[in-house]
């Protein structure tokens, strides 16, 4: 193989507050990992193997939010120990859904939730990776796509831009042919305000979008909103609606802080 | 030849789809799919949408049952014909390393051969715009003009008009009056269906059909249906909008439009002239194949006009005002016509609504205003 002789560059994969299922989009692309363990040498992937080598990695996929001080301590070392940084997901890029805490005093959650409170040290806040150490590539969604994952990391060894689009889920629906579920049915949709992606998998099954993909480029989320008033949305489920898997995301955190009585 | 007309009665119907399949044209026509009525192929009449409508406002499409039996009396398909030519996703070639240099491995597919069959005067005249751009004499693109050669164009007099519609006002229909193969009209009452050849090909495929003597009041019907649909359209673009546009680039209305504007792209992808792509370069893991390809783009995204480092139109107002001002003002300039055929689309997927007639008669009412202050 052409790819045999040549030095393989050195992919770290971690994981910091997160369900694991972003990871998991890696070993689910089943057709290409033979393809993927021969471009690159997996250094460090315990979701896979025990094996570990030590850094510096070339490119490393960060899964997971900040939610404890080890963490925060432990993410300043990976970017050390790092030439490329992609974060992966919502909880790396936003906080995930453990951000709703940030809208709440965690203790309450932490004395609801355990029976020793005092066992747990935890940060009141949920954040992105972005928050603490600088991200080069920021890849979306709850979970990542995985044929997104692979062109990330295919562009990554071709040293070029990857094809990412920052666009509107709206711009896969009409690709796809689907009906705006909005205009069509008066369906509320997130699809104008999030960053295309999943190839509008809920449109697509007549499913308003749930914003997993989190803020498009510039979202109007006011304007986007008021369709939803209008629509019948009560102000409570606008909040609600905005704060799920990226609910600390700029745009979604500050617009359902308007709709937050 | 071209000038075979004739009466297709409905029991005969079935023949036309039978003829296109027997000269291996896959048939696109309107269908109902959930909440809508899209294009989608057929293989037999009863696939095709019957006596089905939509209801069209601003921001709303909602599906109804006609009164009559018409099939093409759809208003607007929910998504236009414009993916049949130009498909969103096109692969343009495929590259392999061979160590000094590259060699060039895709073998293109011939293009389809497809019939459109329902087409609505606005598509058709959409089809001509589009035409002069993928094909302007000195640069053709191959992957449109390939599937151009090879369809088949039906189009349908327009028998209902929606509240967004204004092809009256844009001079595009509602009579069949762009170029095509073959110029249907459902008469009245279920008689049946007028069918005149418009070209070599339309007159071909009609001479091998069983069809009947026209009608002796059929050509009136036709000019009545179509003159019913035009009055019945509430909607036009104020005098001179190429000249209007020209003259406010920088007006504060762009941002009053912009408060509303999701920039999500939507007009532009259900408008059936719209063209622009972008073009994708992909390597494969080992850095051996590369491919390029084509996705539609929008002058909506930000991404759209990256250039030296940033995206040039940053603010929702410039996306806007260039796609208004392309569409009903330079576009006059580069074609010699208007970029907007009046189908209404960009209105009513437009999620929130964003109307642009509207937009250019509030332009023309402020410049109005401003006139008569300064008088």
């Amino acid at each position: 193989m052409a790819t045999s002789t040549r030095k393989r560059p050195k992919l770290a994969v971690w994981k910091f507050s997160s369900c694991d299922g972003c990871q998991l989009q890696l070993l689910d692309l089943e057709d290409h990992l033979l393809d993927i363990a021969d471009a690159v040498d997996i250094a460090y992937f315990l979701e896979a193997t025990r094996a570990t080598a030590r850094g510096p990695y070339d490119l490393s996929l960060v899964e997971g939010s900040i939610t404890n001080r080890h963490d925060a301590e432990r993410i300043q070392k990976v970017r050390r120990q790092s030439k490329v940084l992609v974060s992966i997901g919502a909880c790396a890029n936003s906080g995930g859904i453990q951000a709703l805490k940030n809208f709440a005093d965690h203790k309450d959650f932490i004395r609801a939730v355990y029976a020793r409170p005092d066992y747990i040290d935890t940060l009141a806040t949920s954040t992105g990776i972005a928050d603490h150490v600088p991200v080069d590539f920021e890849l979306r969604g709850c979970p990542v796509d995985r044929h997104q994952l692979l062109e990330v990391v295919s562009a990554f060894l071709a040293g070029r831009k990857p094809n990412i689009p920052r666009t509107a889920v709206c711009t896969e629906c009409k690709r796809r042919g689907i009906a705006c579920v909005t205009v069509a049915s008066g369906t509320p949709c997130l699809g104008p305000v999030t960053q295309a992606g999943c190839g509008a998998l809920c449109p697509g099954c007549g499913r308003g979008c749930y914003g997993c993909f989190g803020p498009k480029e510039t979202p109007n989320m006011a304007n986007l909103m008021a369709e939803f008033a209008s629509l019948g949305r009560s102000e409570t489920g606008i909040r609600d609606g905005l704060r799920l898997f990226n609910a600390n995301a700029a745009p979604f955190r500050e617009e359902s802080l308007r709709h937050d009585d | 030849m071209d000038d075979v007309s004739g009466l297709l009665r409905p029991a005969d119907q079935s023949a036309l789809i039978d003829a296109l399949t027997a000269r291996g044209y896959t048939v696109l026509a309107p269908v109902r799919q959930g909440d809508a009525l899209t294009v989608a192929p057929v293989t037999a009449l009863d696939q095709v949408a019957r006596g089905w409508t939509a209801d069209q406002t601003a921001g709303t499409y909602r599906l109804r049952r006609r009164d009559d039996a018409r099939r093409f009396a759809t208003t607007p398909a929910a998504l236009p014909w414009k993916r049949v030519l130009h498909p969103p996703e096109a692969h343009l070639w495929t590259a392999r390393d061979t160590g000094n240099g590259f060699e060039m491995i895709s073998k293109p597919e011939p293009p389809p051969k497809q019939a459109l069959l329902g087409l609505l005067p606005c598509d058709l005249a959409a089809i001509a715009r589009q035409d002069k751009v993928f094909d302007n004499g000195t640069f053709a693109d191959p992957v449109y003009t390939g599937r151009r050669e090879n369809a088949l164009l039906i189009a349908a007099t327009c028998a209902q008009a929606g509240d967004t519609c204004f092809c009256a006002a844009m001079e595009t229909g509602p009579d069949v009056r762009s170029p095509c193969d073959i110029a249907l009209t459902e008469l009245d009452d279920d008689a049946g269906w007028l069918v005149e050849a418009r070209s070599g090909k339309g007159a071909e495929i009609l001479s091998g059909l069983p069809l009947a003597p026209v009608p002796d009041t059929a050509f009136t019907q036709r000019d009545a249906i179509a003159e019913a649909t035009a009055a019945a359209q509430i909607r036009t673009l104020p005098a001179d909008t190429p000249g209007l546009l020209h003259r406010h680039l920088d007006h504060p209305h762009w941002q009053a439009v912009a408060d509303r504007c999701l920039s999500c792209g939507n007009c532009t992808n259900q408008c059936p002239t719209c063209f622009c792509s972008n073009t994708e370069d992909v390597t494969s893991l080992d850095g051996t194949i590369a491919e390029r390809r084509r996705v539609w783009d929008s002058c909506f995204s930000l991404d759209f006009t990256y250039a030296t480092g940033r995206p040039l139109r940053q603010s929702t107002e410039s996306r806007y005002r260039q796609w208004i001002t392309h569409k009903l003002s330079t576009w006059h300039d580069q074609f010699g016509e208007s970029g907007c055929i009046g189908c209404g689309r960009c209105i009513t997927w437009c999620p929130v609504g964003i109307d642009i007639t509207e937009e250019a008669a509030a332009l023309a009412a402020l410049e109005d205003a401003a006139e008569a202050a300064h008088a």
